[in-house]
């Protein structure tokens, strides 16, 4: 059968719950930044597919730079984990909670 | 036919390895799954024809992140179970699902208006890595600066976060210093 | 000329301000010379305004300034010197000089000598104000003036808490007459459309008798306050808690006198409603009756003095409501004259006894006080209206108006209250100053008053034996401006009968009071005596109970009532709503700090679930949009444009 479109959207919005599953629910750092991932990488989908579709080349720029600004996210992601990691010997969200309101 | 196979095959897959991240207990299965995940996205970037797309797709995402998050799993125990907060299911699951359905039903919405045009229209004939190419560098080129800018800042940044102690420039000093140095850091691990 | 209508009224302004600046500091004596110098000067300069309209200059009228200038609505800063305006500021000069020179002395021992100045020369600048002024509202503000002034003197001594009580007393009763006298100002600038005395009284006579009535009727509720008439007197004789000086200055020449004033003013407004007239010279007759019963009982010195001028307060107000104006105000102006003296007197007395008020506890002082008793008892010769001196000029011709506009009834309680008046007057000198010396039983040493207070007690003495005589000058100059009215009786047999009959009478009713007081031995009265539990005496002493029945039936269900207001209305209504809105906010930023908990799975789940409400709105939105126009069809259906 016909793939269009909307078959695409869909599986963007499914991997994205996915990813907002992952977000609300885990408690190590670095599996949150997994589930960061996973969001960004269901939007590249929906962005490319919008593009093959209307034939616009702007969507896959978009998903261009979204996954260069990916990298560098996770790069310096990275660098603070390990910076808190060196100081407090765990990442774990529940012991970093010392911004409250 | 061969497309539609192809779509339900991938996608099914990328559900079930993201679904493996999200929930899993252990860490490298979470790892690891996520790399599949990212693969298998590319395979659909490929079925899009944004050929270009793909390739980066597998070389930044699944070998540089990917890499990247290998070294950051060195500072765990990896044996131990992630334990899980007693975080209510329902509410998390019950929000994801309304917030896709919300989605779904905008997207499926008929769209307003018909006259849409292509801002930067593909041409059926150039290979879409010449189409790329050529809009990225006049375009998008202002952009496309920025974001090495950027990532020259995050190489950076990630240096100085992760790095050792950098106060001692080793190339400026001679061989003489560097030895001494050395002596002297041999006596506080001996003594 | 208007130099002089300038220093006259603000040389008291002066003195008042360069008074003031002192009031923090100890007792300086050079404040009184100065103040009372500068209200000489306003006296010559009133002085010499007089002359100039006595020979028959032309009225001085100056305008300082706008005060406001809205709409329709005109109202300047503007003086008059005329007739009637230039006798009231001879009179308040004359008699604020005098008091003034008098309180250097009498306040000399006193902490706040500064301060009485300034508060004296304040009040005689509201006072200037209010007689010179050429409007209703200039009026009103001199009103407004004598009536702090007033608040300010009364409770002079304010660490006592009965002169504080006066003084609210005071203020208050005035102020409810206020309310009466600025709807009569409303009625008069709505009806036309100025408040300029030419202006209005020119537009008074095209108006309909029921808006001039009203009009009449409401600035009369005004001059009931200030002049203390019935039912709002009783403010009068608890005035007696400040300094005899203000008791002279305020409660006897000047302020009470505003009230007449403003009917005098008035007189074309009241010429065209004579059934008002009648009205409150009907009032002021029962109130001169009513007043002179209570002074016949009382024993304080300075209440019996009160009573007393309210009693004459009522005669002016009989003249004035039958149509003698010029009669009222010559009244006023001999009236200020022995009742200012009687009132320094009586602060001789009261500086020798020691601050003692009961007469029964003095007597036989003439020997020790020779010269306070010969001013007494001329001023009250004066006041009983025995021949020549100023009383009987005026008071007389009052009685002569009530019988020619044959109001039979005022002339007869006129004519008993007259014989009233000479005898309580007699009784109070009697009791002061002959008889034995009963002050003795008490151990008080009396002594006279400094000279110079005699000296300047001595012009009032002059003035209420020879005034008399001017009331021939005075009538032809203040008829240019009231309306000229002989009052003659028709025969001339009946006026000497009239004439002769109410000499004897009141020489009868001094020599009773004599013979009981001076002639047989007197005994402070403790409470034991016949005469003191019968009951006339028992509701005279108590003043017919009014106060009394002003206390329990007005002033404290009044007081229930705003507590009510207080606790139940104000505290837990309005006070509820206002802070229950502010602990809204309070605590809903209370409730939702929870979120910020620190904790980022929290956080993340309220982003996802901000997400989802954004997501929510924009789907009803868009279906909305989408759908507009079913929407709109079942919408006006419902009744909905």
């Amino acid at each position: 059968m016909e793939i269009g479109l909307n078959h695409y959207l869909v599986l963007s919005t499914i991997l994205f719950s996915i990813g907002l599953v992952g977000v609300m629910r885990r408690k190590n750092l670095l599996m949150l930044f997994f589930a960061t991932e996973i969001l960004l990488n269901s939007v590249n989908i929906a962005f490319a597919a919008i593009s093959h579709y209307y034939g616009d080349l702007t969507g896959q720029m978009f998903a261009f730079f979204v996954i260069a600004i990916a990298a560098s996210e996770v790069a310096v992601g990275l660098g603070l984990l390990i910076v808190w990691h060196k100081r407090h010997g765990n990442i774990d969200l529940e012991y970093m909670s010392t911004m409250r309101g | 036919m061969f497309e539609a196979i192809a779509f339900y095959l991938f996608a099914f897959l990328t559900i079930v390895m993201f679904y493996i991240t999200v929930t899993t207990s252990q860490a490298l299965h979470a790892l690891t799954a996520l790399a599949a995940g990212m693969i298998l996205i590319s395979a659909f970037f490929f079925i899009l024809g944004a050929d270009f797309l793909g390739a980066v797709q597998i070389i930044v995402y699944s070998g540089a992140v990917m890499a990247l998050y290998a070294f950051g799993m060195m500072f765990f125990d990896t044996t131990r179970e992630l334990k899980e907060k007693k975080g209510n299911n329902a509410i998390i699951v019950g929000l994801s699902i309304i917030a896709a359905v919300l989605v779904v039903v905008i997207f499926a919405a008929p769209m307003v208006s018909t006259n849409m045009a292509a801002h930067y229209p593909m041409v059926a004939d150039a290979g879409n890595t010449q189409e790329v190419g050529i809009v990225l560098f006049t375009k998008y080129l202002v952009p496309f600066e920025l974001a090495a800018v950027m990532l020259l800042v995050a190489m950076v940044a990630g240096i100085v976060l992760a790095g050792k102690k950098m106060d001692l420039s080793l190339t400026l000093m001679d061989e003489a210093e560097i030895q001494q140095i050395k002596d002297e850091q041999n006596k506080k691990v001996l003594s | 000329m208007e130099l002089y209508l300038y220093l006259a009224l603000f040389s008291p302004l002066v003195s008042s301000l360069f008074s003031a600046l002192f009031t923090a500091t100890p007792k300086k004596q050079f404040i009184g010379i100065v103040a009372s110098g500068l209200i000489i000067l306003a006296f010559v300069s009133s002085t010499i305004l007089l002359t100039h309209i006595l020979s028959g200059g032309d009225v001085v009228h100056v305008e300082l300034m706008t005060w406001m200038a809205a709409g329709d609505l005109y109202i300047p800063f503007g003086f008059v010197v005329d007739q009637v305006s230039v006798t009231m500021m001879m009179v308040v000069t004359l008699v604020s000089s005098v008091v003034h020179v008098y309180s250097i002395g009498y306040m000399d021992h006193d902490k706040g000598f500064n301060r009485f100045f300034s508060y004296l020369s304040a009040f005689v600048f509201s006072m200037m104000i209010l007689v010179m002024s050429d409007n209703f509202a200039g009026l009103f503000i001199g009103w407004e003036g004598v009536g702090l002034c007033s608040w300010l003197l009364i409770g002079f001594w304010y660490h006592k808490e009965s002169a504080t009580w006066a003084a609210n007393e005071a203020f208050i009763m005035n102020r409810i007459a206020d309310l009466g006298m600025l709807i009569g100002l409303f009625l008069v600038y709505w009806n036309t459309g100025t408040l300029q005395y030419e202006q209005a009284f020119a537009a008074m006579p095209s108006l309909s008798t029921d808006i001039l009535t009203w009009m009449g009727i409401f600035l009369f509720i005004g001059a009931m306050g200030k002049s203390a008439q019935f039912p709002l007197h009783t403010w009068l004789a608890d005035a007696m808690e400040g300094p005899t000086p203000v008791s002279a200055l305020i409660h006897a020449a000047t302020m009470v006198t505003a009230g007449g004033y403003l009917v005098i003013r008035a007189n074309p407004l009241y010429d065209l409603i004579p059934n008002v007239g009648l009205f409150i010279a009907s009032l002021g007759a029962f109130v001169a009756f009513y007043a002179a019963s209570m002074a016949l009982v009382n024993r304080d010195m300075k209440r019996i003095i009160a009573y007393s001028t309210l009693s004459q307060l009522g005669y002016m107000f009989v003249a004035a409501g039958l149509g003698a104006y010029w009669v009222a105000l010559f009244h006023l102006m001999a009236h200020a004259f022995f009742k200012a003296l009687l009132f320094l007197g009586a602060g001789n007395v009261m500086h020798a006894m020691h601050d003692e008020l009961d007469p029964f506890k003095m007597g036989g002082l003439k020997k020790p006080m020779k010269a306070t008793f010969i001013m007494m008892t001329l001023a009250s010769v004066a006041l009983a209206g025995i021949f020549p001196f100023a009383g009987f000029f005026s008071k007389d011709l009052i009685l002569e108006v009530s019988i020619i506009e044959h109001h039979y009834i005022i002339y007869s309680v006129l004519l008993f209250t007259a014989g009233l008046t000479a005898f309580y007057s007699f009784r109070l000198v009697a009791l002061i100053f002959h008889g034995e010396e009963r002050y003795k039983l008490f151990g008080i040493h009396p002594h006279e008053a400094y000279k110079f207070m005699l000296v300047a007690m001595s012009p009032l003495l002059i003035l209420a034996i020879i005034a008399g005589s001017f009331k021939m000058t005075y009538f032809e100059m203040v008829t240019a401006l009231l309306p000229a009215t002989e009052y003659h009786v028709h025969s001339v047999a009946m006026y000497w009968i009239m004439t002769i009959g109410t000499q004897i009478f009141v020489i009868l009713a001094i020599a009773f009071a004599y013979k009981k007081y001076a002639m047989s031995p007197v005994t402070v009265p403790d409470g034991t005596s016949k005469m003191e539990n019968r009951l006339c005496y028992k509701i005279l002493i108590n003043q017919y109970y009014i106060p009394y029945i002003y206390q329990e039936y007005v002033v404290k269900p009044y007081r229930e009532l705003s507590t009510i207001f207080w606790k139940e209305i104000d505290m837990k209504i309005v006070d509820a709503s206002v802070d229950g809105i502010a602990k809204i906010f309070y605590s809903t930023g209370e409730n939702t700090r929870t979120m910020q908990s620190g904790n980022l799975s929290t956080m993340l789940k309220w982003m996802v679930a901000g997400i989802v409400a954004l997501l929510s709105l924009a789907v009803v939105f868009g279906l909305a949009v989408r759908y507009s126009d079913e929407i709109k069809v079942i919408l006006s259906g419902l009744g909905v444009q």
